[in-house]
């Protein structure tokens, strides 16, 4: 506000702020600054919805987050992104306006509901969002899923911005009554993280409709769904036409050299770098407006197709008989950004590079890799695999970074659920040549990893499921899920009981152990592992984070008792680094208090004992207190 | 590229609190009448790893994010975080680098050299690139304001010494974004942190001489019985017991001399003995050699 070179636009004055009620920063009483997610949750709001469900996963999960605090919306976490749509699906022939979120690998989970609800339609509308990871920044791939509308046969339409957003969702639940049809809602990384602004409307009320049954459009028997076939295939017709007009269709731009086809984030991308350019935005993706890229693509010289990932509008506009071009410039690969567009069209021919742009790489500095947090209770059943040498076959969730180093003690992690199987599998294969263990989350396995234990019992598999039961989703954030006995609107609810469960599934041998105790947890493995047939370990001390940070008295090193053997350090503690004080040249270690969960972990790894709870009389928490 | 937008990236390590911070900045700047997006990766970099938020500001925004050179702020937490994003600012640009440092254990993890892969504090690493930088501490000046956990004002004051919204909107936007119960301490932070003073170049770390390469490990096999107890214990995995429970040096090149095993073997098969001098001098000496676990 003093010494910049920024020129000063603040031009606009704004009126008073309101005070904050709910999650929206609020900046004024109808301007807001929100992200993608919170725009579409606010579009699902405003466009009535009663039903708003979904299972997390980056970057979708605050999109139910951000209006968990509603009472006039039943928002709710589901086992898995299939139930969700089941879920949502059951609601929308209850006749209200339903909502289904997920990240991209998500919808290969409701993939079944999903094709078979295209034949359905809805009863009232139905939206479903997938939000696609190019790049991959949280994700175990980065399928671009905008080939299921097309699979499918299910309209898409892909935002680009906050505001687009929230417009797209409330239009979505338009499309989807009008033309009795689930409707995909598309969005990146870059749209669900990013905040932009968004002007607030009203919330409209939809009254419950009740269910209509109709077993011709809701029974998908063959003789049914054959006749649904065809309703689909009209159905697609009609939208066609209706995308030909879509109010999400924006031109802009002049001259008549080339012009560009973009949507999502890439048109920002576009736009930022050539400011002036012809664009043909679309925000209705599937089915395309192949009569407007047409016509677009006549008034211009050469058509471009700026899209990330697949060459997917591409290849629909080349199989339209369009010339166009796409991928031999913009990678298939990754993010697209400012600088990767520039590029593909400084090659193309029609922007000149500026030289001088490029600035010198950063000096050299530390990797800085996700780690697991101080005080993490899957850190010691990873301890003990590492030492007892089993082929460890993962899952997702927070414990895979035990599969980086100094940990790395896991061996495969595929999709959520896969961990069991695939143990299954390795020990059916009798290649694994020591003991084969699964090690899965509580979420994980309430998600994907019961029928994978099923299997287990069935095939008696020779295999060790580890449950690692930290209470909660921590890796998304810290979520409730059947198994904690919460629900996403902050009601207690039955817990589903896993000792329970898999005595019921038919396992024999089940032991619940303390992860902090280090010694019982390797014995507990150990026994397990020398079972005949399927044997499950459930870990049972909460994550340090969620819901509640857990925080006991922290431990320190006593220096000139530390023999510098880095014994400690084998557990991978964010705590723990080298002092600066040595002891036969080696490092001696040191505990940042301030981080210390108090786990006790190192500790109990300490050969000469060097590591000892904080004196009592130098802990703030006492001296504070009264 | 739209030459009236500006761009600002925020910073640091997952639980320091950039999300938050970078949604007041961006708070401020639509009160100022901006349009403004800001782009921030969440997920697998909250556990502990780099976090980053993009802010982009003008009449109109296309691009969330702030391509690289262009940044006319950048405001790190922490050190080493400043080091790895300063490409992103534009010559003449400002550096705000707080000189708190986050080690992560990765980097103490040469045991042959000793020497961490952490960057030192040296502030020529960013002057050396035509741009201003500013060593500040904010941990000290908040605390002596009286909460440490108001530090985050500190840098957005900082911050909002060189961005051209008026004072009265960033305090609106703190008031209504942080929690309650701390506004005034963070009022009082942020407006510390305007003036708030340059850090002092700490001094450099004492140098470590470690040692010139692997220990020599021998295994007296007659009195060993195979127990297990030393590769059990071995914190860089030298050891390993065959199924014929005969121990064997599998990692011979790993070991630090720590004498866990030598100690903790209940039948002294095992002595360990310090490397000769000659052998391998300058080859482990050399920092850095091991492998990047991230990108
Ligand atoms: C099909 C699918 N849905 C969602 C996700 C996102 N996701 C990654 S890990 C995870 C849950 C992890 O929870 P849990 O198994 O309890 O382990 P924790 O992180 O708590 O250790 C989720 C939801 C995903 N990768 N794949």
């Amino acid at each position: 506000m003093k010494t910049s070179s920024i020129p000063d636009t603040s031009t606009t004055t704004v009126s008073e702020p309101v005070v904050a009620t709910g999650n929206e920063p609020a900046v004024t009483e109808s301007v807001v600054l929100l992200s993608g997610n919170e725009a579409i949750a606010r579009g699902a709001v405003e466009a009535g919805v009663l039903v708003a469900v979904g299972y997390p996963g980056t970057p979708s999960t605050e999109i139910l987050e951000s209006i968990a605090d509603r009472n006039d919306i039943d928002v709710r976490w589901s086992p898995n992104e299939k139930v969700a749509l089941d879920v949502a699906l059951g609601a929308s022939l209850g006749g209200v306006r339903a909502l289904a979120t997920m990240k991209h690998v998500g919808l290969n989970v409701a993939a079944d509901t999903f094709m078979t609800a295209a034949y359905t339609g809805v009863g009232a509308g139905l939206v479903i969002v997938s939000a696609d990871d190019p790049g991959m920044h949280s994700s175990q791939n980065e399928q671009d899923n905008r080939a299921y509308a097309r699979m499918a046969g299910v309209p898409m339409l892909e935002p680009s911005n906050s505001a687009e957003a929230k417009q797209c969702t409330v239009l979505a639940f338009e499309i989807s009554e009008e033309f009795d049809t689930p409707v995909l809602i598309r969005t990146t990384t870059r749209v669900s993280h990013n905040r932009g602004i968004v002007e607030l409307g009203t919330r409209a009320e939809h009254p419950v409709k009740g269910f209509a049954p109709d077993p011709a459009k809701y029974v998908m028997v063959p003789g049914y769904a054959r006749g649904r076939r065809p309703v689909l295939l009209d159905r697609l017709r009609r939208l066609a036409d209706r995308s030909e007009v879509s109010p999400l269709t924006v031109e802009s731009g002049v001259g008549s050299e080339f012009g560009v086809v973009t949507s999502g984030i890439a048109y920002h991308y576009v736009r930022e770098v050539l400011p002036e350019a012809r664009i043909l935005k679309l925000g209705m993706t599937y089915p395309l407006p192949i009569e407007r890229i047409r016509a677009f693509s006549e008034s211009v010289g050469r058509l471009f197709v700026v899209e990330e990932l697949d060459p997917i509008m591409e290849n629909d506009i080349k199989a339209a008989g369009i010339a166009a071009e796409g991928k031999s410039f913009f990678p298939q690969i990754g993010e697209l950004s400012p600088d990767v567009v520039r590029r593909g069209f400084v090659a193309a021919g029609v922007l000149i590079d500026q030289p001088g742009t490029h600035p010198d790489p950063a000096p050299p500095t530390v990797a800085r890799p996700p780690l697991m947090c101080p005080g993490c209770p899957h850190t010691p059943p990873f301890l003990a695999l590492k030492r007892l040498g089993a082929v460890v076959t993962g899952d997702i969730g927070c414990y895979t970074l035990a599969a980086l180093s100094p940990l790395a003690a896991m061996d495969t992690c595929l999709a959520m659920g896969s961990s069991i199987g695939m143990a299954v599998g390795m020990a059916a294969s009798g290649g694994a040549g020591k003991p084969v263990v699964a090690t899965i989350g509580d979420s994980t396995f309430m998600h994907g990893g019961i029928q994978g234990l099923a299997d287990a019992v069935y095939s008696q598999a020779n295999i060790t499921v580890i449950i690692l039961d930290n209470g909660t989703t921590a890796m998304t954030g810290g979520q409730e899920h059947p198994g904690t006995g919460v629900t996403l609107q902050g009601a207690t609810t039955t817990a589903v009981d896993l000792v329970g469960l898999c005595t019921a599934l038919g396992v024999t041998h089940i032991k619940v152990v303390d992860p902090y105790d280090l010694a019982a947890t390797y014995n507990a493995i150990e026994a397990a592992t020398a079972h005949v047939g399927p044997a499950v370990v459930i870990t049972n001390r909460p994550c340090v984070e969620a819901p509640m940070k857990v925080r006991d008295r922290p431990y320190a090193v006593i220096s000139d008792a530390c023999t510098a053997c880095q014994a400690c350090m084998a557990a991978g503690c964010p705590s723990i680094i080298w002092s600066d004080e040595t002891y036969e040249g080696r490092r001696k270690v040191i505990i940042d208090s301030a981080t210390c969960t108090g786990c006790t972990l190192c500790a109990q790894l300490c050969p000469p004992l060097a590591i000892v709870p904080v004196p009592l009389i130098a802990s703030p928490v006492e001296v504070a207190g009264v | 590229m739209s030459d009236n937008t500006s761009g600002l990236v925020l910073a640091g390590v997952g639980g320091q609190g950039v999300v938050m911070a970078s949604m007041i900045v961006a708070d401020a700047l639509v009160r100022a009448g901006h349009d403004v997006k800001q782009s921030e990766v969440h997920g697998m970099a909250q556990r502990g790893g780099s976090v980053f938020s993009h802010i982009r500001w003008g009449p109109q925004v296309d691009s969330p994010l702030v391509p690289v050179g262009t940044a006319s702020v950048l405001a790190s937490f922490e050190w080493a975080e400043a080091i790895r994003w300063v490409p992103y600012v534009r010559v003449g640009g400002v550096v705000i680098a707080d000189v708190r440092t986050i080690v992560p254990p990765g980097a103490c993890a040469d045991r042959r050299s000793w020497t961490t892969r952490y960057p030192e504090i040296d502030p020529s690493l960013l002057l050396d690139r035509r741009l201003k930088a500013r060593l500040i501490d904010a941990a000290a000046t908040a605390t002596a304001l009286g909460n440490v956990r108001a530090a985050n004002s500190v840098i957005l004051g900082s911050v909002a010494a060189f961005v051209d919204v008026e004072q009265s909107h960033w305090e609106a936007s703190i008031e209504r974004l942080v929690p309650r119960g701390t506004v005034d301490v963070n009022l009082a932070a942020f407006r510390a942190g305007l003036e708030v003073a340059e850090a002092p170049t700490p001094a450099p770390a004492p140098e470590h001489r470690g040692f010139s390469g692997p220990h020599q490990i021998d295994i007296r096999q007659e009195w060993c019985k195979g127990c297990d107890i030393c590769s059990r214990v071995c914190p860089e995995y030298c050891l390993e017991v065959g199924s014929d429970a005969s121990l064997n040096v599998s990692n011979p090149d790993a070991c630090t001399g720590c004498r866990l095993c030598e100690l903790l073997c209940p039948d002294f098969a095992i002595s360990i003995s310090a490397p000769r001098q000659t052998a391998h001098v300058g080859a482990f000496n050399e920092p850095g050699e091991i492998e990047d676990e991230s990108d």
